[in-house]
């Protein structure tokens, strides 16, 4: 997984992604924005890390799981 | 003859919506409509570690500054593993001192390249031509170029396709030979007789009432 390592820690654009969403954004657009990640590679990320439990979806937008929280928690990177 | 139909399934065309996937890449797994609201040149080579590839993607990365202007992505493909991109894109950058921004497709099962008409027997049964999709915001295909194996792609002419294809879009104009930014555009030919007459009244350069130029 690209947001994600074999470890279970998100890599550094996983956690850009999931501290995005920690400050409340939502559409892959505004977290392009804010983390200048490609929106392509946003888009896939959100869907890795909701696959993961990380994130979970409603309609287009995405929001941070409670175990997203705790990894974000854990995470040094 | 049944392993030609086989490899040449599917030949994609202009005007025709890109064919969807889903890709093990470089930079995790990516889907087509991931690349949805951007242009994307979606471009193969033959193999990892060759020399005329290595030419070509170190000519991708230098463009790429000025495709990420216009609002263009790059995607590459090629029928090798993920290991064998990565391993090839840290060489470049390290024997040649080019880092390769844009994601690598390793098409190992060939998935996408028979769904975009990549291998082309009479050159490889195993490895792409030299393709390129262009690729508009709303996923529909607007170009493609087929190249050999052995002639490598001209950067200078991929960015002017861009160009040509973004002021259509913005300006409803078609571009003539040899078009570069700048120089005049070619007005729409006229579809009813009373359009043509009107034509050369209307101050466009005209050789005729079916060729004529406008500056923008």
């Amino acid at each position: 997984m690209a947001c994600i390592s074999p470890d279970g820690k998100p890599t550094e654009s996983g956690s850009k992604m999931l501290r995005a969403l920690q400050a409340g954004l939502g559409s892959p657009e505004e977290i392009a924005r804010d983390t200048g990640l490609p929106l392509f590679r946003v888009r896939s990320g959100l869907r890795e890390l909701t696959q993961a439990g990380l994130a979970s979806q409603k309609g287009d937008k995405y929001e941070l799981s409670p175990k997203g929280g705790e990894v974000l928690g854990t995470s040094s990177t | 003859m049944e392993e030609v139909r086989e490899q040449v399934s599917h030949m994609p065309r202009i005007g025709e919506a890109a064919p969807a996937f889903e890709a093990v890449t470089t930079h995790g797994k990516l889907k087509l409509e991931d690349f949805k609201g951007s242009w994307l040149i979606l471009f193969s080579h033959p193999a990892d570690f060759t020399p005329v590839c290595t030419t070509e993607f170190i000519a991708f990365a230098e463009i790429h500054p000025e495709l990420q202007k216009r609002g263009v992505e790059l995607l590459g493909l090629s029928v090798d593993s993920v290991s064998s991109h990565i391993a090839w894109v840290r060489n470049v950058e390290e024997k040649i001192g080019v880092r390769i921004p844009f994601p690598v497709i390793a098409d190992l099962n060939k998935e996408v390249s028979l769904a975009y008409g990549m291998i082309h027997p009479g050159q490889s049964k195993t490895e792409t031509v030299r393709c390129v999709f262009i690729i508009d915001p709303n996923q529909i295909i607007r170009t493609i170029l087929y190249y050999p194996l052995t002639t490598g792609r001209n950067m200078d002419e991929i960015l002017r396709i861009i160009d040509a294809l973004q002021t259509t879009d913005k300006n409803a104009v078609a571009t003539p030979a040899n078009w570069r930014p700048g120089d005049m555009v070619v007005v729409p030919p006229p579809s009813t007789q009373e359009m043509a007459e009107e034509r050369l009244k209307q101050g466009y350069e005209c050789t005729d009432w079916y060729l004529c130029k406008k500056k923008l």
